[in-house]
């Protein structure tokens, strides 16, 4: 694969191929900063790919109680599906389960526009068994639910976008899997400033990444054998002999320019961080061009 | 462009209906056109040239010079623009409103925003009785907007309301937000008797209590309730005084329990 060098690190001449998803975003507030990261690590627990789990959601940011609607401690969390009824299915039960059970919780539309609504606190209500209440306060709606610690206070709806990208990539090589790992968590970091993107893997990165199909019948995905380093003299393998281990980062979006942006953070992280300590090469998946819509080029997201 | 203003020559000798000077009534006409508009209440024809001395300007932009608890229906069915009123007002300011801004820099008198669905109305002055209120027959109240009065109002402010804010800071008299339907209504000072009388659904807020509390109102005990912030938030930009008495315990009392019972009054904790 032809590649060009910067600061020591190889980069491939190739892209990442990236599809279109059906997004949301709720900010979730508590009393205290530790319980609203509570409540929004179980809603987004089980949800690193829409392969097995439904939907794909991480925390993007944390929110500061100024800008929060009730102005307590909050986290905005993204949720990406393949389709609008499933992203709905998904919302209300991740946030019906986890952040309405968690002590002192409140849930909020995550973003202000969109093509359609979904529903939140319209689906969430009938917990109430009767005693819930609507407020309407300017152009937002609000439930208030009670509950047993006090009030479960939820917004009517969030907004869905349909421009939303998920599965822009990241795939990290070096010559021990500690540099390797570093290096992918120093480009986590990075792109974790990146506004509207979110990396649904555990801790942002995957190290199983996976090929399209399998020897097996029913396995609609398999191991990635050509990025495999145990495999290097077995398969037609693209890694070249220093390469030990390789990790992946997947970034989801709620536009194109925003997994471009959060590529191009990743990518400047890698290549500063240099190949003493880090890794020696960057690549990105896709599966010809054909699946995707979304292609972004290495070579056009250097630093 | 400065304000279509109307300025009093003096006071009027009858009661006027005032609800023709409202901006889509007035688009595309001219001052002289204007003067003839009939704005008289009885057998002596009066017109508004009569009245005021009108000086052209923004249609959606009045602005009328002096007041008089003579001038009724000011705003009433205004849907956009502003008006705003340098004196006092007569009955049914801003009845029907749908939306826009209506100023009143100084009292108004009985039925005030009655049954308005939008916009905004600002009293600076006092409000009379059933502030908001539906007239006869009519079964709901305020449906939409935010009513914001910063002085006292009369007995049953907010009957019947519906959706909606009302925000007085000053003191109620009896009856406030008897019949409520929903929405929000709001009292910076002392209540007068039985606030949410049969009420059904709905938030009334009492700043300093009321001079009696129905018993068919269930005490809840005292809460930090997460709706009250957003309550404050919300009520700030209109009132940072009353926005700021949501900012503390509250506590809950739901009712009426001799109605549907699932409206509550709050007021701040012991």
């Amino acid at each position: 694969m032809p590649e060009l060098t910067v600061n020591g690190i190889a980069i491939d001449d190739t892209f990442a191929e990236a599809f279109d998803m059906r997004a949301t975003a709720i900010v979730i507030t508590a009393p205290t900063d530790r319980w609203a990261a509570q409540a929004a690590t179980t809603m987004t627990g089980f949800a690193t790919s829409v392969i097995a789990c439904g939907c794909e959601a991480s925390v993007e940011s944390v929110q500061p109680p100024e800008q929060t609607p009730d102005g307590r401690p909050g986290v905005r969390v993204l949720m990406f599906a393949v389709s609008t009824a499933e992203l709905q299915r998904q919302l209300q039960n991740r946030v019906g389960q986890c952040v309405l059970t968690s002590p002192g919780s409140a849930c909020y539309a995550g973003l202000d526009s969109g093509e359609d609504k979904l529903k939140l606190g319209d689906a969430i209500r009938f917990f109430g068994d009767g005693w819930q209440i609507a407020k309407r306060l300017g152009a937002r709606r609000y439930w208030r639910v009670p509950v047993m610690d006090g009030e479960f206070v939820c917004e009517s709806t969030t907004y869905l976008t349909k421009k939303a990208v998920g599965g822009g990539n990241l795939i990290v090589m070096g010559e021990s899997a500690s540099k390797t790992l570093d290096a992918t968590e120093a480009a986590v970091e990075a792109m974790r400033g990146v506004a509207d993107v979110i990396m649904p893997f555990p801790g942002g990165i995957a190290r199983s990444g996976s090929k399209v199909g399998s020897k097996y019948k029913g396995a609609s995905a398999s191991t990635n054998d050509p990025y495999c380093p145990t495999l290097k003299g077995a398969v037609d393998s693209v890694l070249s002999p220093e390469i030990a281990s390789v990790l992946e980062i997947v970034i989801d979006g709620l536009t194109s320019e925003a997994v471009a942006e959060a590529m191009r953070a990743g990518l400047a992280a890698i290549i500063e961080l240099g190949p003493a300590r880090g890794a020696l090469r960057v690549g990105a998946g896709n599966y010809g061009g054909k699946l995707g819509r979304h292609h972004y080029h290495l070579k056009d997201l250097l630093p | 462009m400065s304000p279509l203003t109307f300025s009093l020559r003096d006071g009027p000798e009858q009661r006027l209906d005032l609800s023709p000077l409202i901006a889509h009534n007035l688009a595309g006409k001219t001052v002289a056109e204007i003067e003839r508009i009939e704005v008289g209440t009885t057998r002596i024809r009066v017109s508004a040239g009569d009245i005021f001395r009108v000086r052209e300007g923004d249609r959606d932009s009045i602005l009328i010079e002096g007041g008089a608890e003579r001038f009724d229906r000011v705003g009433m069915g205004m849907s956009a623009g502003s008006i705003r009123v340098e004196g006092d007002v007569g009955v049914e300011a801003g009845r029907l409103m749908s939306g826009g801004a209506l100023t009143i820099a100084g009292d108004a008198g009985p039925f005030a925003g009655s049954g308005m669905k939008g916009g905004t109305l600002d009293i600076e002055g006092d409000a009379g009785e059933r502030l908001a209120g539906p007239l006869s027959g009519e079964t709901i109240g305020m449906s939409g907007g935010v009513l914001h009065a910063r002085g006292d109002a009369g007995a049953r402010a907010g009957d019947r309301l519906r959706r909606g804010f009302i925000l007085i800071e000053g003191r109620a008299g009896p009856y406030a937000g008897s019949r409520m339907i929903a929405g929000t209504l709001a009292i910076g000072d002392e209540a007068g008797d039985l606030p949410g009388y049969l009420m059904s659904r709905g938030t009334i807020f009492l700043g300093r209590g009321a001079t009696l509390v129905s018993p068919t109102f269930g005490d809840c005990g005292d809460h930090d309730l997460v709706a009250a912030r957003l309550l404050a938030s919300y009520i700030a930009q209109f009132s940072a005084k009353l926005a700021n008495l949501f900012r503390q315990p509250l506590r809950r009392l739901a009712g009426d329990l001799a109605a549907l019972g699932k409206g509550e009054i709050l007021l701040p904790s012991r």
